[in-house]
């Protein structure tokens, strides 16, 4: 507790000694002033270019792509209005896609679980802590080009995978991207692989910032582990799983790279970001891509806002 | 954060005015000239390929050293592009994408002059070179292949020895016995889709052409449902459906591998894939590397005869163009003339040649022992083929309708295959309507 106590009392004690600082001299001259108004954005200057330059200025111009007929070289290019749009939402089949999504939000469901799980159990004194918390992480720092590769052999017959059920006496005959369900499971386990130590750090640092004083506490009351996970870590971590829920969210709605790797969206595992990306580079029509990857921007918003009213984000207070 | 907001969406519109505006073609219509005197043409021109492999291992360079020996001003340079379609997409929104390049679908052929330099008229040019058709555009010719091909069935002549089967298949229903045969006779995959790398299910569409030996298949297609009873595209369809349906393909498809398709086509453990002559240099070396013999390597048409004789289609491979914006047009002529008539490329990929009065390959000795007629597909209406297909959503140049098929084959897709065609048929004679003649 005097933990906690301490540290926010630092900023406040500088804030205060800076407030104080400036008014004592006399207004400073023009150009100081001037100056003083400018430093800010001078510093913010090269990172407000680059955020421009490859954020809001490609997303102003998919903005604009959509609501044009171009097919994504040729020179001419015409206004269509709204016409990409009415043809997306005339069309269900564009969004059946969809329900691949939905494999995907099962398996981060499994994942911020198994997330939970490991950084709770690794929050305690284990033993090899460090080395664990190493291999969980790892699999988030390899390349997703990588993890497809990689996992297209696990998965091939006679591969990685057989071979290891094999010496546990399991001879399997399946084809594990054979099938729509089945290659679906496959690929959002890969999935979970990939993201688990993402999540897991994210739940690590928020139990970590947890004073230590109040297991102490819980422990001298008797309370065991689970007892401290349900009333000390759940609750003080709860913006963090927020947080969490969100990106996994819009991580589902917006799979790409793994299964397009793996499959490239064959045997019913084309989510909705592979079939834009064929929209526009297969078949040309970037209006109609451009259009639909705005959709999805608004989709994602609109889930987000849901979840947020549903789960207003409270402030926690442990203490 | 709202003053942010402001900043980047005036940015952001700002950005966009331009992006609108920012087009225009001045130097469209222009011609790249072939150069009188070789000794002066000058100048260091880019050539663009998607031929990796040989920039890597010093092929190109050496085509160039030769080239400089008729035109020893000019310097060529290459560049190489791993994902070329659509790489070369994004910079032709620039000026600056190489001034020799290799014309990706992508462009439509009506918008050829903007981008590319005219080689001359298709009057003149059709006289001493094949293919020029596919890339005129008003009487003028945008493009030249280095080398024609011809699709077929690259197999183990070893393989198909050992099931009893000696003569060439000449009905798709022959060739479901002949791969039956091998499947019973020996150990080999007696087909290989190569389902995952995606690319080799889209040559099932250059069947086009040869069940009917007919050189208006093209045309056939912008004018009608290329899926229906008795069309080309739909006699190479059920034949691949047959395949996969009747276990005569690898068990697992979805987890197939290109580049160990080829040693083990070549040392017996695969017997057929269905590709084009282009490939037989590539499973010929992948026999030497493997140290089996490379005359194993054998190459047949589509088991299909009209009046007793196979017919094989002859299409160009990537067109090379001039870019119109070059600074050196006449180099640029000057490297796509020598590359297309002295350069040898064509017979060192086992090609057939560009040229009209050249000989076949030897590769396709055994075609000529047959008979085998060639023929070459009437392109006019191949740009709208390209519009169709494109508004359609169908894809027949795109792998993604044979990987249904092929999951509808082999059970992992609900439906009845004469369901499937009628589906793709329908969307095509759609879009057919609304993309307009």
């Amino acid at each position: 507790m005097t933990d906690t106590t301490h540290k926010s009392a630092v900023p406040k004690a500088t804030s205060e000694r800076v407030k104080t600082a400036v008014p004592t001299p006399a207004p400073a001259p023009r150009r100081a002033r001037v100056w003083r108004g400018l430093t800010p954005w001078l510093f913010l200057l090269a990172p407000l270019a680059f955020l421009i330059t490859f954020t809001y200025a490609p997303i102003a111009n998919m903005l604009a792509y959509s609501f044009t007929d171009w097919d994504g070289v040729s020179p001419e290019l015409h206004y269509t209005g709204v016409g990409n749009y009415t043809e997306l939402f005339t069309r269900p089949d564009l969004f059946e896609v969809f329900w691949v999504s939905g494999y995907y939000l099962a398996a981060s469901v499994v994942q911020i679980i198994a997330a939970l799980y490991f950084a709770t159990v690794l929050s305690f004194d284990v033993r090899f802590r460090n080395f664990f918390k190493g291999l969980l992480f790892f699999p988030y720092l390899i390349n997703g080009v990588a993890i497809g590769f990689v996992f297209l052999y696990f998965f091939q017959d006679g591969g990685t995978l057989d071979s290891v059920l094999a010496l546990f006496g399991h001879h399997s005959d399946h084809a594990w991207l054979g099938t729509p369900v089945s290659a679906n499971i496959s690929l959002a386990g890969v999935s979970v692989w990939r993201y688990l130590g993402l999540n897991f750090v994210l739940f690590l640092g928020a139990i970590q910032s947890i004073p230590g004083e109040l297991y102490e506490a819980a422990e001298l009351d008797g309370a065991n582990r689970w007892h401290q996970f349900r009333h000390i870590i759940a609750p003080g971590i709860k913006p963090v799983l927020t947080l969490t829920v969100i990106l996994s969210v819009s991580g589902s709605l917006s799979a790409f790279d793994i299964p397009y790797i793996m499959t490239g969206g064959a045997t019913g595992t084309e989510t909705f970001v592979i079939q834009t990306v064929k929209l526009a580079f297969q078949f040309n029509k970037t209006g109609l891509a451009s259009a639909a990857a705005v959709v999805l921007l608004l989709i994602i918003l609109l889930v987000t806002w849901i979840q947020r009213r549903l789960v207003p984000d409270e402030k926690v207070d442990l203490v | 954060m709202s003053r942010r907001t402001v900043l980047a969406l005036a940015a952001g519109a700002a950005l966009v005015l331009t992006a609108c505006t920012g087009t225009g073609g001045t130097s469209k219509g222009a011609e790249a000239k072939a150069p009188d005197d070789p000794s002066k043409v000058s100048g260091t021109i880019k050539v663009l390929t998607q031929r990796t492999d040989l920039v890597q291992d010093g092929t190109m360079k050496k085509y160039a050293a030769e080239f400089n020996k008729t035109y020893p001003k000019v310097k060529v340079e290459f560049e190489a592009l791993t994902n070329y379609e659509a790489e070369v997409k994004i910079r032709m929104n620039t000026e600056n994408y190489g001034d020799v390049l290799l014309i990706p679908g992508v462009v439509k052929k009506s918008d050829y002059p903007r981008f590319f330099a005219s080689l001359g008229t298709q009057a003149g040019r059709s006289e001493k070179y094949r293919f020029t058709d596919f890339t005129t555009v008003d009487g003028k010719v945008y493009g030249q292949s280095p080398i024609g091909v011809s699709p077929g069935f690259v197999y183990n002549k070893k393989v198909w020895r050992e099931a009893g089967v000696t003569k060439w298949p000449t009905t798709p229903a022959e060739f479901l016995t002949d791969l039956k045969a091998i499947k019973s006779r020996t150990d080999a995959t007696p087909y290989y889709t190569n389902f995952a790398a995606q690319w080799p299910l889209t040559s099932w569409t250059f069947v086009n052409g040869s069940p009917s030996c007919d050189t208006g298949a093209t045309t056939k297609l912008a004018e009608g449902d290329p899926w229906a009873k008795g069309s080309d595209l739909r006699v190479g369809d059920t034949l691949l459906y047959d395949i996969v349906h009747e276990g005569l393909a690898e068990k697992d498809p979805t987890t197939t591998n290109w580049e160990l398709s080829k040693p083990r086509l070549a040392k017996g453990k695969i017997a057929t894939q269905w590709l084009g002559t282009w490939a037989i240099v590539q499973f010929q070396d992948a026999a030497r590397k493997a140290g089996v013999s490379p005359d194993d390597i054998g190459f047949m048409p589509f088991p299909a005869q009209v009046d007793g004789r196979f017919c094989a289609v002859v299409g160009p491979d990537y067109n090379q163009a001039v870019n119109v914006h070059s600074r050196h047009k006449e180099a640029a002529r000057a490297w796509i003339d020598w590359f297309t008539d002295k350069s040898g490329y064509d017979k060192d990929n086992l090609a057939i040649s560009p040229l009209k009065n050249a000989a076949l390959p030897d590769v396709l000795k055994p075609y000529e022992d047959e008979g085998v007629k060639f023929i070459e597909l009437d392109d006019t209406k191949g740009a709208q083929v390209k519009a169709i297909d494109d508004q359609s959503e169908v894809g027949i140049n795109k792998p993604d309708y044979r990987q249904d098929l092929v999951d509808l084959a082999r059970g992992a897709r609900k439906g009845s295959l004469d369901d499937f065609l009628a589906g793709l048929g329908r969307k095509w004679t759609e879009a057919r309507k609304t993309v307009g003649s």
